[in-house]
This record gives C-alpha cells, sequence and structure tokens, in this order.
C-alpha cells in the first residue's frame, strides 16, 4: 500500500492524527521534565496508572477513555503522593522512593488485572492495550477528547509560559519575586501528570516515561532557546507518534508502544551525533580541526627555527627534517601551510618560509612564551 | 535612564526618618531542632553596603533566605523596608548562588536578565520590547552588553556572575540581598561587581552580601554582621572588624585570623594586592573566554 | 497442603531472598532505578538468546542477560559522560529502546507458550511444579528451585566474601578508592549479580516485578535498622514474609501470585513507614513535635535567662502578651510555657515565671549549643 493510501483510510487517519496529538503533548511536557530534572518521575507515575485504569474498569464497568484514564490520574497523583511522603518523612533516597512506589503500585496493578482476567466480566480483553500501548484501539471519540485536553495543555502553557520557564530555571528567585512557586508547581506537575496519561493508550505504561523523556532530550541537542526546544520536543513526538502507529499498523504482530519507541530512540541517536554545533559529530570535527591546526603550527615553528640556525629564516629544508621533529604529519601540516602561503615548495621536496609564514611563526613563538 | 525614576522617587519622599532597611528581631531558624540561626538581632539602616561575615555553617545563606521569607522561620520576626517581606517584593532584588542553577538550560542571557522584571509585568504577559531594552541596559551595566544572544552555558563563572546581578539590576530595587556574588570569580569581575555595588550604595540603596573572604571586608563594605549562628556583633566594619570579635565568630580557626591580623599590619599586604592591580574593570571582560 | 503449592512457595521465598540480598545494596547505593533500567533490558538478552537456542532454561540465556546488563549499565554512563543528556535522562533513554526491541521480538518471533508478554509481566510462578529437574530419570525437583537456590547462594557468597569492599564502597566511595579497593569494579560487579537476579527470577516472575523484590523489603529493613548486617537479615526476613503472606493471598482469591508478592511486600513497607520505631511516620511525627515544644520551651528559657531581674525578662504566661513581648505567635508562646512547666523548668509566682535552678542550667547549655 502506498503511504498516500494510509492517509485516506478514515480509521487509520484518526488513529495517526490520535497518536500524533499524544506525541505532541507528551514531547511538549517532557522538555519540562527533563529540565526540572524529573526524568524517572514520569516512569514511575505511568506504571502507577495500572491499578488506576483496572479499578476504573472494575467499578463502572466501561472502557470509555475518560474513565479509565480519571482513574489512571488518580493512582498517578497517588503515587506522586506517596514518593513525596516517602522523601520528606523518611531517609530514603528519590531513586529508592521512585523505585518503591512504582513497584507497589505497578504490583497492584497486575494483580487486579490477574483478578479481572478470572471474572466473569465482558468485554475485558481491551485492558492489555494499556500495558503496551495499543493505537489502534483509538476511536474517534477518543481523539476528539485527547485533542481537547491537548488544547487545554497548550493554553496552560502558553498562559503560564514565562512562570513556568522560571519555574524550571531557578525557583527559588521566582519565589523572590512574589510568584507562587508551590501552587505553579503543582500545575506544572499536574499538567505531566496528564500528558502522561493521555499518551498511555499509545504507548503503554511501562514505556510511558520514554516519550516524555525522548523526545525533549533530542529537541535539546537542536537548540538552545526553550520555545524552540518545547516545540521542537512536540514536532519530534508528533512524528514519531505517527510513523510508529503507521509502521505498527501496516506490519502483523508489532506493538505499537515499542514501536513507537524504537522510533523516537532513532531521533535521539541522530540527534545526539548530527545536531548542529551540540552533537557529537561536531565535537568530534572540533577536536580533529583543533589537533591539525596545532599540527600545522608545530610545523610553521620547527621550519623556522632550522632555518634560523643557518642564519637565515628563509633556508629551505627536506620535509623528512621536519620529520624528524614532528613525525609524519609533517607533510600534510607542510602542504596546509602551502596552501595557506606560508610556505613555498622550492625544487624537489625542498620547503621555505614566505615572508608571512616567517611573521607567523614569530607570532606563535611569542604567543607561546606567555 | 532606568535609574532616573528611582531617583525622583526618592527626592520626592525626604524621609530622614526613613524605616531600617532590615529590622530582625529575634530570629530562630531551625532545621528540625537543630538550630541554624539563634535568637538574631539586626537593625541595617538604609543606604549601606553590608557584608554578612562568618564560619562555614554559621547560618549565612540561612539568615539571607529567611531575610527573604524562602525559610519559614521557627520563631521571630523579619521586617524588609519597615514592613513584612511579602508587602515589598517588588522593592527587593535578589543574587542568589551561581552554582544553584543548570547553566546548561535552554535559555539566553538576555532572557535570564528579562526574568527580572517577571514579579512587575503581571499574569499572561510577556516582557515587552521596553522590557528587553532595560534588560540590555542592565547587561550594558556589567559590560555584558555583547553576550545578550549567547546561551547561558557558553559563560565563565564571572559572567554568569554578572549576568545574575545584571538580573538584580533591572529589578531596580531599594535593596539587594546577595549570596557570595565573588565564589568563584576572576579578580577583574569581582573588581567590577563590587564598583557596581559601590554605585548602588551611592545612589542611597542598601546592599547586603554574604561573603567568606575576610580579606576584602574592610575595603569593599562599610558595614558587617559577624554570623555564627548567633549574631556576634553588628555596625559599622571599623567597630565590628575587630580581632576580639572575629576570634568569637570564628572561634577555632584562629591561624586565618591570625593571617589576617599579619594582613593588617602590612607584612602580607603587597602580595595579597598584587593580584588585584588596577585594572580597568571592564577591559578584560568582552572577549576573554571562547 | 499440596506438594505443589508447597514447591511454589519454596520458590517464591527463594526468589525474594536471592533479590534482598543484592537489593539493600542498591537501596544504600542510591542506584535503585539503575537496576530497574537493568531488570528491564534484560529481557533484550533473554529473548536474542531465547530465539537462537529455543529453551528457556538454557544456560545462554544468562550470558546475554547479563551481558545486556552491563550493557545498559556502559549505556548510561557513556550518554552521561557525553554531557548531552543530564541526570536520570540517561537511564530513562536506555532502557524503554532496548525493552521495546525486545518486546518487539517477542511479538513477532516468539510469541509461544514459553515467552509471551505476559510471561514479562508477572512470569509463572504457577507452572514452576511442571518445569522438573531430571537427572538420569530421578525427579531432583522443580528446576526453578534449583536456579534460584543457586542464585542465592552465589549472592550470600558475594556479598559474604566481598563484604568489608561493598560496606567501604558504599558508604565512602573516595576512602574505598583510596584503600585500593576499586569502587567501580564492585559497582559493575554489583550490577552483573542484578543482571543474574534478573535472569534467574525472569521464568517466576517476570522481568517487571523483579524491581519490586529488589527494593521493597530493603527499602522496608532501611526503615527498621541503621547497622548493614541487620539490614540484610531484616531484608531477607521482610522478603520471606511477603513471600509467604504474597502466596498466602493470592491462593485465597486466585490471584496473580508474584503479583501479590509485590503487593503484600509493599503492605510490609508502608507498615514499618507508618509504625517503625524511631523511623516512622509516627514516631518521627511524636518526636517532631516533642522536638518542637522543647525546642519552644528552651528559646523562652533562653530568653528569661537573658533578661533575668530586668523588666524585660518578668513574664506572666499569658500568651498573649508573652507573645508580644518575644515576636512570636500566641501559639508558639503558650507552647513554650506548657512545655516548661511540664518539664519543670519554670516557677510561677503570682503569675510571673521565673526559671528554676534546673531551668537556668538548661538554657545555659542551650545558649552554649
Amino acid at each position: 500500500m502506498m503511504l498516500l493510501d494510509w492517509f485516506s483510510d478514515y480509521t487509520l487517519r484518526t488513529v495517526i492524527l490520535g497518536s500524533a496529538i499524544l506525541g505532541a503533548t507528551s514531547g511538549a511536557l517532557g522538555s519540562f521534565a527533563v529540565l526540572r530534572r524529573q526524568a524517572l518521575l514520569g516512569d514511575a507515575v505511568a506504571h502507577s496508572t495500572l491499578p488506576g485504569i483496572v479499578l476504573a474498569f472494575v467499578l463502572t464497568g466501561t472502557k470509555t477513555s475518560l474513565v479509565l484514564l480519571l482513574g489512571a490520574a488518580l493512582t498517578g497523583w497517588l503515587a506522586t503522593l506517596l514518593i513525596l511522603l516517602i522523601l520528606r518523612q523518611t531517609r530514603i533516597r528519590e531513586d529508592a522512593a521512585l523505585g518503591i512506589s512504582l513497584s507497589i503500585f505497578f504490583g497492584l496493578g497486575i494483580v487486579l488485572m490477574s483478578w479481572v482476567q478470572r471474572q466473569p466480566i465482558e468485554h475485558k480483553a481491551g485492558l492489555d492495550r494499556f500495558l503496551f500501548g495499543q493505537a489502534a484501539a483509538l476511536m474517534r471519540e477518543d481523539v476528539i477528547l485527547m485533542s481537547v485536553l491537548a488544547v487545554v495543555i497548550l493554553i496552560m502553557l502558553i498562559l503560564f509560559w514565562k512562570e513556568f520557564k522560571l519555574l524550571s530555571f531557578n525557583p527559588e528567585y521566582a519565589q523572590t519575586l512574589g510568584l507562587p512557586v508551590r501552587r505553579l508547581d503543582i500545575l506544572l506537575t499536574g499538567l505531566i501528570v496528564v500528558s502522561i496519561v493521555l499518551g498511555l493508550q499509545m504507548v503503554g505504561v511501562v514505556l510511558m516515561s520514554a516519550m516524555l523523556l525522548a523526545p525533549a532530550a533530542a529537541a535539546r541537542q537542536w537548540t538552545d532557546k526553550l520555545s524552540k526546544m518545547v516545540l521542537l520536543s512536540a514536532l519530534f513526538g508528533a512524528v514519531a507518534g505517527a510513523i510508529g502507529t503507521i509502521i505498527s499498523s501496516s506490519v502483523s504482530h508489532l506493538p505499537t508502544g515499542p514501536t513507537i519507541i524504537v522510533v523516537v530512540s532513532v531521533f535521539v541517536v541522530l540527534s545526539l551525533f548530527l545536531a548542529p554545533e551540540r552533537g557529537l559529530v561536531w565535537d568530534w570535527r572540533r577536536r580533529y580541526a583543533q589537533r591539525r591546526s596545532f599540527a600545522v603550527e608545530t610545523a610553521l615553528v620547527n621550519l623556522y627555527q632550522l632555518a634560523a640556525q643557518h642564519g637565515s629564516a628563509r633556508h629551505p629544508h627536506e620535509t623528512s627534517a621536519i620529520e624528524v621533529m614532528m613525525g609524519e604529519r609533517a607533510r600534510k601540516a607542510l602542504q596546509s601551510l602551502q596552501s595557506r602561503g606560508w610556505v613555498q615548495a622550492s625544487g624537489t621536496d625542498l620547503w621555505s618560509l614566505t615572508e608571512d609564514g616567517e611573521d607567523k611563526a614569530r607570532q606563535l613563538m611569542l604567543k607561546e612564551m606567555h | 535612564m532606568m535609574t532616573e525614576a528611582t531617583v525622583q522617587q526618592t527626592a520626592s519622599k525626604p524621609d530622614l526618618n526613613a524605616p531600617l532597611a532590615v529590622e530582625v528581631n529575634d530570629l530562630t531558624v531551625a532545621y528540625r531542632s537543630k538550630p541554624v540561626l539563634w535568637d538574631v538581632d539586626l537593625n541595617v539602616p538604609t543606604g549601606v553596603l553590608m557584608a554578612i561575615l562568618g564560619p562555614n555553617g554559621a547560618g549565612k545563606t540561612t539568615l539571607l533566605k529567611s531575610l527573604l521569607g524562602l525559610i519559614p522561620p521557627a520563631a521571630g520576626k523579619v521586617q524588609i523596608l519597615g514592613q513584612p517581606y511579602a508587602k515589598v517584593q517588588k522593592r527587593v532584588g535578589y543574587v542568589p548562588q551561581r552554582g544553584s542553577v543548570d547553566w546548561d538550560f535552554p535559555t539566553t542571557v538576555l532572557d535570564v536578565v528579562t526574568m527580572g522584571v517577571y514579579g512587575k509585568i503581571g499574569w499572561f504577559k510577556r516582557p515587552g520590547k521596553a522590557d528587553r531594552t532595560a534588560a540590555m541596559g542592565a547587561l550594558a551595566r556589567v559590560g555584558m552588553e555583547n553576550f545578550a544572544t549567547r546561551q547561558i552555558s557558553q559563560l565563565s563563572g564571572g559572567q554568569q556572575q554578572r549576568v545574575f546581578l545584571a538580573r538584580a539590576l533591572l529589578q531596580d530595587a531599594d535593596i539587594y540581598f546577595m549570596d557570595e556574588p565573588f565564589q568563584g570569580v576572576d579578580a577583574t569581575t569581582e573588581r567590577a561587581i563590587i564598583a557596581i555595588l559601590q554605585e548602588i550604595k551611592d545612589a542611597g540603596k542598601t546592599v547586603i552580601v554574604v561573603h567568606h573572604d575576610l580579606q576584602t571586608v574592610e575595603e569593599y563594605f562599610d558595614w558587617a554582621l559577624l554570623l555564627n549562628v548567633r549574631a556576634i556583633a553588628s555596625g559599622p566594619v571599623g567597630e565590628v572588624f575587630t580581632g576580639e570579635l572575629l576570634r568569637q565568630s570564628y572561634g577555632g580557626k584562629i591561624s586565618f585570623i591570625e593571617d589576617m591580623q599579619r594582613y593588617r599590619l602590612g607584612e602580607d599586604a603587597a602580595a595579597l594586592q598584587s593580584s588585584a592591580r588596577d585594572l580597568p574593570p571592564w577591559e578584560s571582560w568582552g572577549g576573554g573566554e571562547g | 497442603m499440596d506438594i505443589a503449592y508447597l514447591e511454589i512457595l519454596i520458590v517464591a521465598i527463594l526468589v525474594t531472598t536471592a533479590s534482598v540480598i543484592p537489593g539493600v545494596f542498591l537501596v544504600l547505593r542510591r542506584t535503585a532505578m539503575l537496576s530497574d533500567a537493568i531488570s528491564h533490558s534484560v529481557l533484550f538478552g533473554i529473548v536474542i538468546a531465547f530465539l537462537v537456542v529455543q529453551d528457556l532454561s538454557h544456560p545462554a540465556l544468562i550470558v546475554g542477560a547479563a551481558a545486556t546488563g552491563i550493557l545498559t549499565v556502559a549505556l548510561v554512563e557513556m550518554l552521561n559522560r557525553t554531557g548531552k543528556v543530564h541526570g536520570d535522562t540517561a537511564i530513562g533513554l536506555v532502557f524503554p529502546l532496548l525493552f521495546s526491541l525486545a518486546v518487539i521480538m517477542i511479538s513477532r518471533y516468539a510469541g509461544n507458550v514459553h515467552l509471551d508478554t505476559d510471561a514479562v509481566l508477572s512470569g509463572e510462578l504457577a507452572f514452576v511444579p511442571f518445569d522438573r529437574l531430571l537427572l538420569g530419570g530421578l525427579d531432583l525437583g522443580p528446576r526453578s528451585a534449583w536456579l534460584l537456590g543457586g542464585m542465592l547462594l552465589l549472592n550470600l557468597l558475594f556479598v559474604l566474601v566481598f563484604y568489608k569492599e561493598l560496606k567501604v564502597s558504599t558508604f565512602d566511595p573516595e576512602l574505598a578508592e583510596a584503600q585500593g579497593f576499586r569502587p567501580k569494579t564492585m559497582h559493575y560487579a554489583l550490577m552483573t549479580l542484578v543482571s543474574l537476579t534478573v535472569v534467574a527470577a525472569f521464568q517466576t516472575v517476570g522481568s517487571l516485578l523483579v524491581i519490586a523484590l529488589l527494593i521493597v523489603p530493603a527499602a522496608t529493613s532501611y526503615l527498621l535498622t541503621d547497622r548493614l548486617s541487620w539490614m540484610l537479615v531484616i531484608g531477607v526476613v521482610a522478603g520471606v514474609l511477603s513471600a509467604v503472606f504474597g502466596f498466602a493471598g493470592a491462593i485465597q482469591l486466585d490471584l496473580s501470585i508474584s503479583g501479590s508478592i509485590v503487593v503484600a511486600g509493599g503492605i510490609l513497607f508502608l507498615l514499618a513507614l507508618v509504625i517503625a520505631p524511631r523511623r516512622g511516620l509516627l514516631s518521627t511525627l511524636r518526636l517532631r513535635r516533642k522536638q518542637r515544644s522543647d525546642f519552644a520551651g528552651n528559646l523562652l528559657a533562653v530568653h528569661l535567662l537573658n533578661h533575668q531581674g530586668t523588666e524585660k525578662g518578668t513574664e506572666t504566661c499569658q500568651s498573649d502578651r508573652l507573645a508580644a513581648s518575644l515576636n512570636w505567635e500566641p501559639d508558639y508562646a503558650q507552647l513554650a510555657c506548657r512545655n516548661l512547666q511540664a518539664r519543670r523548668l519554670i516557677e510561677k509566682d503570682d503569675g510571673v515565671i521565673t526559671l528554676t535552678e534546673k531551668g537556668a542550667e538548661v538554657a545555659r547549655a542551650t545558649m552554649m549549643l
């Protein structure tokens, strides 16, 4: 099937649109989670939504997204409270507090699921989709609900943009300015929880944290502005969501959540290596250029010093003479010096400084002395 | 340009009985049950440049933060400019410790400085062109106008400190609180910062600085507080900065104080001052770091 | 009890105790979430090895899993060293990718009786009695009992042999380095052990609940004791208890056994969190209230001592006035007064309070800090 066909199929269009919206919200909010060093809080919250989903299903008997997601948000919120309680009242550190909360709630979710499976309840099969996500299960109503929530999140982000920025960068300073830091903190964390809960249908509770972190980590590499980072992160999330959904619906036995995570991980790896200025490839290039220019300078100074022993700075020398002093890098460095007009080739394999080269060599030696 | 308004303001209010810049009564701050500050009384008149001094763990930063309402006291009362902090927060500028933020945060120098007006422009509004112009002015005052569009991760320690100072300057406050503004900055930056602090003071405003370098106290400040959980002494530097009181505050760390006294006798004066030779303060601020 | 049930219970106890031993160090070394990452990503190694050998109890799985465990730790460190991502983000990027690849491979190629996503989630403790270890026709019991028993022994042995090294590198990595204990090697050794434990536990509890067995009983124990040796012992006890109660609950209510064990462990933790002597919520609450009250009392005592005999030192226990003269909230003043009275550090004479001799002593001691 051609790519275009995917977009003409109504159901698929709905599903792809839904995934893109979910990806965009988790990407946007994820930026704040990453910058506020709450990377793994998302993991704990996501795992902890499982019992809420199952309980909501058991209590109401419906699989309507809104009801299940409310249940999810409830236990996700309880888990955050448990984490805070452990951190404030005991000496247990953050990593263990996250792990404990995640374990207890997730274990409870597994127990509840095993209970539901053994009950004669109808339509229970669909709960599995919250474990690893199942975009195909997205209905038109789901997508409408998500769009509405996504718009609400977007409006909040725009309205409280400068406060959220300052809160993420320097909360203490924000407090001295008189901003209600505690309430803003609750609001922003609340929005992050909402975006986690929304994303569950797409990638599931186990992998949701990556949907929060990965687009943000990728976006961070491309820009140094928060606004661009949030936009780019939303874009990465949306594209990964859409591509992952398309792939998983076109190949049989390919769970949606893991597919999306693989796609978004590819974005991360590409960004880490290729992003201009910040990418690793650029680091390597910079380092290579530094080594190179160091070699060139060394060759220039060596040539000058050798020549000076003959009483004239312009006295020519063979490549091998320089090679004795700095090894095999010499030939390349001399050629590079020639192309800059600091050294000229005279005869076969004889090199001498030009006037510019002589000046440059003196400058370099002076700089070294300081 | 931006100081004009304040100058007029002070001129139109020739209040000789101006309220104390800071008035602290019986302030006690405890972590769990361990007192970090104990029964601190402090009166700071307006228009001074004051150092909060004391050994490590004396509660210097804690005091600063309780003055700013960031740490709730166990007991006691704090008044800033004659009122509780919440009422005067728009007249207070704050320079936190440089290390308290993530300098890899995706934002620019100008953006950080502009944060100084976030408290004033109100909800749902963005800083406008006038705010950005004012922020550029503040950057110029600290010699950083050429860095406005730089990402903050590209700054040296001294430059980071100047950005924070510019942000506080933009607040155009009547009283400034600064936490270790000289920590880890180069000598030139240090002199430049102190020059600005003195300018602020000369404009009749108050500056309160957590400081740890005893050797520069007399040169930089005109008022001091010696703190070691309790307030040992406060007042004009000349009265407070005596061997006996220093010994009381610094306790066992006598050798340091003896070094100090030797310095004051002039033995090491040359060596100590050579590091701070009269370079034009803004000269090396432009390029330097790449 | 049915012999099959007994076998399941024994395996459940083995898996919890085998996990809690490295778990104690994970909690103390603040690497709980790193081990969570390992427990997820180890699945990658298990699946690849399984696809090759097609046997869930083949030793190749252990090798594959241990290698992925180390790979995870190394990748996280590498990512952090680039400085491009911060803090825990690296952990949150690495394990989802490896785990996703594993789940995809399972769904695509291995979706059969032995390895499906349910097994990944919660394992199959109920199947323990069906997989026997046979040696020349002799039934030696469930295979997983031997596997987990071996794992328990290995973990125990490791901790016993390297007890000193583990202790020093956990509490003071710099000192460990200085003494030539190589904390880095200890770190990798421990993470390898965690990976092995995760593989050993995989068939019985899956790869997602292992983290609960690793850290929850260990954290419970951390709330109850200050000593490393006791923490190991109490951790094992908490592990055994959660296995027993979880198992009983699961049988009674027909629930997932591994899930119930985790929930039982969680309940034990919450219990400890609330009622643990000294570190529980109740006792810290009581302690803090007492400290606050004593502290207020001491403050007042100091005030009285400082202004003894002067007008400023003439106070009554009338909270409004007292509060005004001390710049306190009236409630706080009252708290201080009551505290001093209860401790018999003040005397009342015509309403005016004065320090007793002991009260003056307390005030002086307070001032000395």
